[in-house]
Formats: structure tokens, sequence, C-alpha cells
């Protein structure tokens, strides 16, 4: 049961959306549409309550290149860990 | 599922007559729930743990215009989809004890976040009144809410506040007043799934009529079995009738994606809401909270920071705490142990009061003062917003040990007493890093470690003590760091739990959430040491006075020296095994019993000690106290969080195993070396 209720993903978008690049990807100070949580079911959920949904706007507020990051969605600060922000894609907006 | 029954089972209160109106507090973290909270009930609150569980319960009463309110502090959630136990335990208590209201409250400066959680508790069967807290907030950040325009919107009561500074509490009490009495309009407006899976949603609704258990709505069981909700799956799949169940089974199966369908229509609703109420801020304008955090998050600088404010945090607690602590000893618990031992009593009873509980319990409270300190300190840096932080930069350094940032305040904790510090994982949502961050919490040194190596160090080490001290506290957190790698790919195969987490906007301190933080951890504290403390250092004063009356012909003697081939392997004779054995009890009962067993008291131990050992034993003595199993009130927290003997046996073979083979590492290289 339990391994059956992680293999669910949420993936959410139709295969034609699916152009995101990963949120770990954008540089401190880039802006983008969130367009797919990959995560399992469990990650998917507390995502989504802190605000990251698809459509939301993300502006990454800190991003060394390795460690974790801070984004901005939903006027909200939210620490993540590079693994987690892995599975978040995104669409860049200029 | 059956975790879910024996909750509903045990909160379920017979119902009587005038019974006061039960209202719970909901919110999502960092909106000011607990200073609403501490404000509404003050000291009339009762901290306990939700029946069953290691979640705590607060619960508090109040007394307005006649009128008595029991308040639930429900536990602080993003959402109400069974994650973790504490959202688990906020939806079962509204739905089947059915408040009379619930307060939800939201912080006006993060509305379409904090309003997600009102989303959720909308369709269950209790009344909401919104408490928009943080107005003051709000119009700091150029931000402003139309409370009348949400309310209109919302459907429901709003009442704009701002806990912190005391403004609409009368206002907020007197729309729970009449919201209890059904004098109010309420006519919510209800989140609904996004449009393209509104016909998923109505064709499980439809399967699934006449076969929900009560009290649970129907509605929202639908909702919840689209979202994959563990709980109500498991539930609806004993419910239905298999062939029913498969039909259901397969249409979720079909519609995986219906989790972000059903969040988003929530972040759809709460859009329109904040459309209407909301004027927005200057886009770009960069609060202090970034501006600080430029510094504080940054992976190299921020380390610093870290590394400063806990070090003021350490230099702190112990300039202020110490000499308090001397006070303490003397005049209270050895002024105490005086006078007892003055009494006409029989010789048996006065020793044991003397010796075995003001000794035993007396010493463990003497840490009182340094642990107020300590705790004030960081409850301060919880209150202000600064401990989120301190997670995000450590969490490189624990990704190393299998865990990730939140596990850093608990350990921290342990500085202080590893009793907290267990206590502490609670903030840690997986079970897994939970159970490791319990297991890894008795190799920080506490404060009475600490105490022993501060007394023995000198003595045996001369000008070079500082510098063991700290390889000492080095030691130990280098042995804490390799046995999480050990652990976690051993115990979890080497798999981590996700890390996310707010990091909430820095505010000024509020005191009074800082002094109840205090007070509640240290009564915590006290109680243990004045039970189980009590109670074990009667014991062991027993064990080593009967029979005869010395030490050396007791029965902790002489199970002393049926170890001591045992200690003999890492240099240790019997005595020193019997201070070990004694040091669970409470870590400093070591000297005491050495005292005891050298006839010198603890004024010219030191010498005594440094006299008959040679370096090697020592160095392993201190090595063993350090990484030893914990006291005994640490094995109850650890029993009390883990619920489980199994890990209580497993943590205390850990430890007992861990500081056997460094001890005797160190005597043997120690000895090679020539010491």
């Amino acid at each position: 049961m339990v391994a059956e209720e992680e293999a669910l993903t949420c993936k959410t978008s139709l295969p034609s959306q699916v152009d995101g690049v990963p949120l770990s990807a954008l540089r401190t100070g880039e802006e983008g549409v969130i367009a797919e949580l990959t995560g399992g079911h469990s990650l998917c959920s507390r995502m989504v309550s802190l605000g990251l949904t698809p459509g939301a706007s993300v502006t990454v507020l800190q991003n060394f290149g390795r460690g974790p990051l801070i984004v901005r969605v939903r006027d909200t600060r939210v620490a993540l860990g590079r693994g987690e922000a892995g599975k978040v894609l995104v669409r860049r907006t200029e | 599922m059956s975790e879910n029954r024996a909750i509903s089972k045990r909160i379920a209160l017979p119902v009587v007559q005038e019974r006061p109106v039960l209202v719970a507090l909901a919110g999502q973290p960092n909106v000011g729930k607990s200073t609403l909270f501490n404000l509404l009930t003050g000291l009339h609150q009762h901290v306990g743990n939700w029946p069953g569980k290691t979640v705590e319960r607060k619960e508090g009463t109040l007394t307005w215009k006649g009128t008595t309110y029991r308040l639930v502090d429900l536990p602080g959630t993003y959402s109400l989809t069974a994650n973790s136990l504490e959202e688990l335990i906020a939806r079962e208590f509204i739905i089947r004890e059915r408040p009379d209201v619930v307060i939800a409250v939201v912080d006006a400066a993060t509305l379409e976040r904090s309003l997600y959680l009102v989303a959720e508790l909308l369709p269950l069967p209790a009344p909401v009144v919104v408490a928009l807290n943080m107005m003051d907030v709000a119009q700091q950040e150029g931000i402003q809410v139309e409370p009348e325009v949400l309310q209109a919107a919302l459907g429901v009561p709003v009442v704009p506040m701002s806990a912190v500074r005391g403004v609409g509490v009368q206002e907020l009490l007197e729309t729970v007043e009449r919201m209890a009495r059904g004098e109010l309009p309420y006519t919510p407006r209800f989140p609904q799934i996004r449009p393209d899976h509104q016909q998923v949603l109505d064709s499980i609704g439809e399967r699934i009529a006449g076969y929900v258990p009560s009290p649970y709505p129907d509605e929202w069981v639908a909702l919840k079995l689209l979202e994959g909700d563990p709980e109500i799956t498991a539930m609806m799949r004993s419910a239905l009738p298999p062939e029913r169940w498969d039909e259901v089974h397969a249409i979720l199966r079909a519609h995986d994606d219906a989790q972000v369908a059903v969040a988003s229509g929530r972040y759809e609703w709460i859009g329109r809401m904040v459309r209407a109420a909301v004027t927005r801020p200057r886009v770009g304008q960069i609060g202090l909270t970034e501006r600080l955090d430029r510094w504080v998050t940054h992976p190299i600088l921020g380390l610093f920071i870290l590394a400063g404010i806990f070090g003021l945090v350490f230099w702190l607690t112990y300039t202020l705490g110490a000499p308090l602590q001397n006070l303490l000893e003397t005049y209270v618990v050895g002024a105490l142990a005086e006078w007892v031992g003055g009494l006409p009593l029989p010789a048996w009873l006065s020793g044991l009061l003397a010796d075995g509980v003001i000794g035993g319990a007396g010493a463990v409270l003497t840490f009182l003062p340094i642990l107020v300190f300590f705790f004030a300190a960081l409850a301060f840096l919880e209150d202000v917003g600064y401990m989120a932080r301190a997670a995000y930069v450590m969490d490189n350094f624990m990704h190393l040990i299998g865990l990730h940032g939140k596990s850093f305040l608990p350990l921290f904790l342990g500085f202080g007493c590893n009793v907290p510090a267990v206590l502490g994982t609670r903030v840690i949502e997986s079970r897994r890093a939970r159970l490791l961050t319990i297991l890894l919490a008795p190799l920080v040194p506490c404060t009475a470690r600490m105490a022993i190596i501060i007394f023995l160090a000198p003595a045996f080490f001369g000008a070079a003590a500082p510098l063991v001290s700290w390889g000492l506290v080095l030691l130990s957190l280098t042995v804490l760091a390799l046995t999480g790698i050990v652990l976690n790919r051993v115990l979890f195969g080497g798999r981590r739990s996700a890390f996310i987490m707010e990091l909430p906007l820095y505010h000024l301190p509020n005191w009074r959430t800082i002094g109840l933080s205090v007070w509640q951890r240290s009564l915590s504290f006290v109680r243990k040491a004045g039970t189980v403390i009590v109670v074990i250092s009667a014991i062991i004063w027993a064990l080593s006075t009967f029979p005869g009356g010395s030490t050396e012909e007791s029965f902790l003697g002489q199970l002393g020296r049926w170890l001591e081939p045992a200690g003999r392997l890492i240099g240790m004779d019997w005595r020193l095994t019997v201070a070990l054995l004694s040091s669970f009890v409470a870590k400093e009962n070591s000297i005491a019993t050495l005292g005891v067993l050298f006839h010198t008291g603890e004024e010219g131990l030191a010498e005594t000690l440094a006299a008959t050992y040679p370096i090697a034993t020592a160095l392993a003595f201190l090595v063993v106290q350090v990484l030893f199993i914990p006291c005994v009130a640490a094995v109850g927290a650890i029993r009390q969080e883990t619920a489980s003997w199994r890990w209580t046996l497993f943590s205390f073979a850990l430890l007992l195993g861990i500081s056997f083979l460094a001890g005797g590492a160190t005597f043997h290289i120690a000895r090679w070396l020539g010491g």
C-alpha cells in the first residue's frame, strides 16, 4: 500500500506543456512560472500547501549553485533543498 | 486508520449540560496563533499531549462577559491533508468534536498563502471566524487589506487585529460569542475544484454516497480521496463494498493529477478573495527581511553569523547562569541537606533524604538557572525568526549525516539539556528523520557533562585543560556525525527526507511568547527532576549504602567489582566504573560518587584523582563520560518520544557500545603514546 502511494506522482501538465527547466537551474533574481511538479505524492502535497502550484510565479531569492535555495512564492519566502527544487519545473519569465 | 480511531475515542468527552463554549484555534505556522492563544488564556493553560500522540496539545480557559470558553490550540499546519500527525489531529478534532466556533488565524501580510488553510477549514462541519492578524505588519509592508470586503467575499465574519499589540481582541471575542449563539449570518463561499475535474469529483461523490462513515461529510471525503489522502483512502476502502471500491479506485488511478487540481481550485478561490480585498504593495520594494537575509542566509557569511550568535548564547548563558547556580548549590541545596542532617531522624532516613533525594534531585535542579538562560536565548532567536535561518544555513552539514536543517535546532538544544532536545524533535515531519535525530541527540554534550569535564580536566591536564575540553566537545560532535552517517546507511538505506520550510519575516520579539516558552520548557525539566530523578536517586543511594553502610561493600560496589574486568579493558578500576554507573541518574553524580569512594568530598577530589590515575585512564574516563548513555531523564524522554521500548533499548545499547569502543581506543592509544 505504502509502496503504491509513493509510486504515484502528481504530474499535472499535458505533454505539450513540458518545456520547463528545474527551479534549481534559475539563478538568483530570476523569475519563472511553475509548469509542473514531478515529485512523489507527499512531497507535492507539502509543496502545494506552501503555495508551489502550477501557474504560480516564483522568484529565486538565493541560489549559490549548491545547497538549498530560497524562493519567493505567493508573498512567502520558502527554503527548499536542491533535490526538492529539482522536482519543480518552471518556465522562465523575462 | 487504527490510530485515527484511537484519537477519536479518547477525545470524545461526555457532554455535560452548560458546557463551556468550545472554541478551536486554527492557523498556519508563523501567523501569530500562539501569541493570540497566550493573549486569550494567559497562564490559564494546560500543556499536554494529544491522547496517545507525541504532539503537544495546548488548552486553556477564558471567561468573558460571564461565559466560559474552552480554547483548544490546534497544531499549526499549512493544510489539512494527512501529511503529518499534526494535520490529522487538527481535522479530526474539528470533525469529531464539532467546536462551536473555529477561529482561523490568518496573516494579513501573506494573505494569499495563509488563506489556504481557511479554504480547507470551510468545508468542515464547524463555523469559522477569520482573525485577520498582523494588520500592523501588513501596513508597514505597504499592504492595504480591507476586512469588510474580505468578509463579504468569504461570507464569514472577518475581524482585523494585531495580537502582538492586543488590538482587536475584544472585537474577536464579541464575534465569537455572537457566532456561538448563532446570531451572525454565515454564508461561506466554498472553493471549487478546478473545472476540468468537477466531473470526476461528482462521479466519485455518486459512488460513495451512503457509504461514508459518520461523522465525515460526504463531499469532503470525495475531495480528500481525489487528493490521495492516505487516511481517508484507507477508511473508504474498508467502508465501501469491494466492487464499489474497485470502481472508485480505478477513477482515482486515472486521475492521479487531481491533487494539484484540488489545490489549484483553492488558490483560484484565494485569488478572487485577495483581488477583492487587497491593495497590492509597490512592486520591487525590498523589505527589512530580504536585506537581512542577504547576510544571514549567505552560505559562508551565514555560518560565521551563526557561530557568532551561538557563541554569544553560550557566553551569556554561562556568565549569567553559573553564579546563580553556585548560589543555589550553597544556599539552597547545601543548606537544605545540612538542615535535614541536623533533624532528629533515624540515620538511614536522614541519609536517604540528604544524600539520596536532595543530593540527587537537588543537584539536577541547580542546573535550572543555566537552562533558563539558555532556553530564553533560544526562545528569543526562535521568536524573532532567526531559527529558521539557522536551519537553512546548517542544511548542507546536516545532509552529510542524513538529516536536514530542521534537525539542527533540537540537536542544538542538547547543549543545554538532552531532555528538551529529544522533545524538540517534534518539529521534524518525517518519522525517519525524527528517529535519527532522537538517536543522535544524546551525543551532544549537555551542561552536566560539561560540568564534569570542567571539574576534572584542570586537575589532570593543568594548562592544557581548555584544549582537552574543546577536544572532547569536538570528539563528541565528530562521533555524532559519524554515527549519523552509519545509522542512516544501515537503518534507512541512505534515504533522506524532503527539506521545505517557510522562512518567516523577522519581527520584534514578543516577551510573553518567550516567557511562556521558557516557563513550559523549564517546568517539564523540573517535573522530570521532581519525579523520575527523585525516585532513581533514592534507589541508587540505597544501592550504594546497603548492605553494610559503606560504598565499597554495597550492592553498587559489588556491581562495580563484578564489572571491573570490563572496565579494565578501557583502563578503569571499579571506582571509576561505579562513578560511570551512578552518572546514569544525573551526569554530575559521577563527581559526587568519586568523592564518596575516595572519602575526600569534592574539595580535595581533583588532586586525589590526579595522583591516583595515569593520564591515559583519565582521558579514557572523560571520553566515556561524554559519550555514555544519557541520564535517566533523557532515556525517559527517548522512550516517550519514540513510543517504543525497542528503540529506547537500541539507543541505550548503541551509546554503551560507542562509549566503550571510544574509551578503549583512547586508553590504549594514550598508553602507547606514553601517557
